[in-house]
């Protein structure tokens, strides 16, 4: 039994203070990131959030040059830039994807400007690949407040605003009819998206961050047609998978190629996959009811 | 309920534009349609009317080959597989209409002349003047250079229309196109596609849920429900025992000034639809007064009689 | 600037420019936005791999990016679309993370790869640039107009014999080669941009989709040269100004669109039309023949 344990966890697994920071922030991000995923696939929103979270970019470049913490800095641009793909607010899904494509690029054009002044301006070195792909294993602990304190936020917004973001999401005329104002309530999830990505940022990077805000949920939602369960599922998912991936990761700093370890993004990332292709599997099982009219 | 449908005045085979023998579609365990036969003949102007739910969309998406039916044939000109071969138009219920798009009128229409051909359309007159003699002919010459996205609904029809028959066709199919359209919109597009059947000889099948618009211009008529049919003329199908037997159970057919009401049966189904179009709303509720208990829908609105009510599918959405 | 080192550079960023004002077009027509911007971050963990075994990174690129392609069409046809694209998307960026994690150089090499290197152009692979460039606007030339139908229409596509589901396979493939080859110019997350503005900008300006598709071609060309002139005057990198300058175009494109809607009469104004048909408007019960 111990040695089924040691196989799975490397020794000095749970002493490692790196290691429990991984685990605590690591979980929170991805708890939100599933959490507020859930909403993010029913409104077909995963192209936004995948702006956001390139868009975060610019904030932890820029946060590297002004000298202050990268969460504020992806969590900063972030709800900034909620605000403006708001803003330019295009009903129609074509415009719309358009319209975020673009703003997008303009943040990235500038995210590269920022990194370029990073690498010739001051001394941060690797800045782009920490933005990228995430420092898990690198979190100081003095930003733990910062994730919490985001975390709860974003977790706030969609337990406060859980059903006019469902009936919006379904249908904004409908719920419009209701009295609820589809616009801010669009406003907020977009904000809560730009919060949960900042936080998976600073684990997995800004790149990855759109698995585990995509991943659990898709996955959640093919295995249950419940909302609420699928919310609280695509959380729960992405936990495990997190925790599986730092587990991993930690266990791969003896495996070739360079006995340094692999990285815990793609250990994320490629169970997230699996996950959502076993979901598939499953899913194909039940009848398809298509009816025509 | 194992009655057969009613088929009546068959045309000359010869001349059969459609035939249809003995479709059926089953999906999902449920059987849409079900021992549907008739044909058209050339030049005929057929209405397929029908609730929602009740099959049109499949019906036309089988004879357009998109679909396979379960039992039966459908004959084109006595083909087979002739969907491809530019015998049939094809008039959807809506298209990507993004008022940004930079695509004109008349480059719709030139797309439904050559759009399956590959390479870059050379400029030739001859094209052109196709295109503008189509737009001519449907009434649209006059937008020709404008957005698609930008045209009115009626306008938007036009455009369609003269993109379907620009080819050519022998069968015109038209997906409820009145669906959307406000009343005198609707008229226009009914006098022009009977007007363009005549002149140029083709039949046409056009699918609605309300027959009374297509009265003054119908052949004929393909009454679809409890996913069977019935085709004849209006008077030979619109009746009460015709009507009953596909419905499975008792309705009434009443005529009110040249309109057709069709009424369910006494006791249930107190529906007064709240918008019923052409005449059914004020008659009906003129009926209800004399008669409380006895109320139904006209055609088309409100559900299938006592068949439940199948989710009206959307044609598929692009993510 | 016109140095005999930066010929490469014009050569390079022209044609890359014309392939993107080309399938960009009708990227925006198809609303592929997402797809478009995935294909080339996939790709670019093929270039993190090659450079990992060694072999030349367009390769690298372009097997990425065509697997990237595939699999988003492929799964896109399962599930939800939206959704397959995403996880595509990242699984390959998962293994470039991977890859760049075995390899010991670093920033430089990313930072091209994702933002755009001018200079990073050698004269061995203008050829195979070229020719996947050709080979893109010969693939759009050719399906332009099932293509154009297929977007438009689709089902009456099908009706002639134009199916949706090849041409839209057969248009991801088109953007992944385009994607490999604007890639080592304009880097993987800004071809998007360039894919993107000026098509956005031309279809503002032009109702009809060939003139469009000229103009977008035009409008990439300017905003290309404009990028490398900026970048070579300024040392900044590449991809800012092209990230900048599409969004430029884009609203400018927009402006121009509200600005000629607000001084023309509204575009779809005209006096009603006589009733075709001799009946009047039917009143509720209005007598007629049946």
């Amino acid at each position: 039994m111990t040695s089924l344990l040691h196989l799975l966890f490397a020794p000095g697994f749970l002493a490692s203070p790196p290691v429990r920071l991984a685990l605590l922030t690591g979980g929170v991000a991805a708890f939100v990131s599933g959490a507020v995923g859930a909403f993010t696939v029913l409104r077909g929103q995963s192209y936004a959030g995948h702006a956001l979270a390139d868009l975060s970019v610019t904030g932890g470049s820029g946060s590297y040059l002004i000298g202050i913490s990268p969460l504020l800095g992806f969590a900063g641009t972030g709800v900034l830039a909620a605000g403006v793909m708001d803003m330019i607010g295009i009903r129609r899904p074509r415009g719309r994807d358009l319209a975020t494509g673009i703003v997008r690029g303009a943040g990235l054009g500038l995210a590269a400007l920022f990194l370029f002044w990073d690498t010739t301006h001051t001394n941060t070195s690797g800045v782009a690949v920490t933005i990228l792909f995430g420092s898990m294993f690198t979190i100081s602990p003095a930003v733990i407040p910062l994730v919490v304190g985001c975390g709860l936020v974003a977790l706030a917004i969609v337990a406060v605003l859980y059903r006019p973001l469902l009936l919006s999401s379904v249908s904004a005329d409908l719920a419009a009819a209701r009295g609820i104002p589809v616009r801010a309530v669009g406003l907020l999830c977009l904000i809560a998206i730009a919060l949960a990505v900042s936080l998976s940022a600073l684990t997995i990077g800004t790149i990855l961050s759109t698995a585990l805000l995509v991943g659990p949920a898709a996955t959640a939602l093919r295995i249950t047609d419940r909302p609420g369960r699928a919310t609280v599922t695509a959380a729960l998912l992405g936990v495990a998978v997190t925790w599986l991936g730092i587990v991993l990761a930690y266990d791969s700093f003896t495996w070739p190629p360079r006995h340094d370890g692999w990285p815990v993004s793609f250990f994320v990332v490629a169970l997230i996959l699996v996950g959502y292709l076993l979901a598939q599997l499953v899913g194909r099982r039940r009848p398809v009811r298509r009816v025509e009219s | 309920m194992t009655m057969t449908p009613v088929t009546v005045a068959r045309s000359d085979r010869a001349t059969d534009v459609l035939a249809i023998e003995d479709l059926g579609v089953r999906l999902g365990g449920r059987d849409i349609l079900a021992d549907v036969r008739f044909t058209i003949g050339a030049g005929e102007f057929v209405g397929l009317i029908g609730s929602n739910g009740a099959g049109k969309t499949t019906l036309l998406r089988v004879i357009l080959g998109l679909a396979a039916p379960t039992t039966g044939t459908v004959s084109i000109c006595g083909e087979r597989r002739a969907a491809r071969k530019g015998l049939v138009g094809y008039v959807p219920q809506k298209i990507q209409l993004d008022p940004d798009m930079p695509v004109r009128a008349r480059d719709l229409v030139g797309l439904g002349l050559d759009g399956h051909k590959f390479g870059l359309p050379l400029p030739s007159r001859g094209r052109r003047q196709q295109v503008d003699e189509m737009l001519r002919a449907v009434g649209a010459a006059r937008f020709a250079d404008e957005r698609v996205g930008n045209l009115s609904g009626g306008e938007q029809q036009r455009v369609m229309i003269a993109h379907a028959l620009i080819s050519s066709p022998r069968l015109l199919l038209l997906d409820e196109p009145l669906a959307n359209l406000d009343i005198s919109s609707a008229q226009e597009i009914i006098a022009l596609l009977a007007r363009v059947s005549s002149q140029r000889g083709v039949s046409v099948l056009i699918s609605a849920h309300e027959m009374n618009p297509l009265l003054p211009v119908m052949d004929r008529i393909v009454y679809l429900a409890g996913g069977r049919a019935a085709s004849g003329t209006t008077t030979e199908v619109v009746r009460s025992e015709v009507l009953s037997g596909l419905y499975g159970h008792h309705v009434d057919v009443i005529r009110v000034h040249g309109r057709v009401l069709v009424v369910a049966g006494t006791g249930d189904g107190l529906d007064i639809p709240a918008e019923a179009g052409a005449v059914g709303g004020a008659v009906g509720e003129a009926m209800a007064a004399d008669h409380p208990p006895s109320l139904g829908e006209q055609v088309g609105h409100g559900r299938s009689l006592g068949h439940g009510s199948p989710d009206d599918g959307q044609p598929g959405d692009q993510a | 600037m016109f140095a005999p080192f930066m010929i490469n550079a014009w050569i390079v960023a022209t044609m890359v420019a014309v392939v993107a004002g080309v399938v960009g077009f009708f990227v925006v027509m198809r609303g592929s936005a997402f797809v478009a911007d995935a294909v080339p971050q996939g790709a670019f963990a093929g270039a993190a791999g090659a450079s990992l075994i060694g072999v030349s990174t367009l390769v690298g690129l372009s097997v990425f990016a065509l697997a990237g392609a595939l699999g988003i069409g492929l799964l896109g046809r399962r599930g939800r679309h939206d959704v397959a694209t995403a996880l595509t998307l990242v699984l390959m960026l998962g293994l470039g993370a991977l890859f760049l994690s075995f390899t010991t150089q670093y920033s430089s090499e990313i930072f091209a790869l994702l933002f755009g290197e001018i200079l990073g152009i050698s004269s061995s692979e203008i050829l195979p640039i070229a020719v996947l460039g050709l080979v893109c606007i010969a693939a759009i030339i050719v399906m332009y107009r099932p293509l154009l139908l297929s977007s438009l229409a689709p089902e009456s596509g099908e009706a002639r014999g134009v199916r949706a589901a090849r041409m839209e396979l057969l248009f991801l493939i088109v953007v992944a080669i385009a994607t490999s080859m604007t890639l080592p110019v304009v880097g993987a997350l800004l071809i998007f941009s360039l894919m993107i503005g000026p098509p956005a900008a031309a279809r503002s300006l032009t109702g009809s989709p060939l003139r469009a598709m000229a103009l977008s071609v035009v409008i990439a060309v300017a905003l290309a040269w404009v990028a490398i002139a900026a970048s070579y005057e300024t040392d900044w990198p590449v991809g800012f100004f092209v990230g900048v300058g599409g969004a430029v175009c884009y609203a400018g494109g927009r402006g121009w669109a509200a600005w000629s809607a607000a001084r023309l009469p509204p575009a779809g104004s005209s006096p009603p039309v006589a009733p075709v048909a001799p009946a009047a408007p039917a009143a509720p019960v209005a007598p007629v023949g049946s």
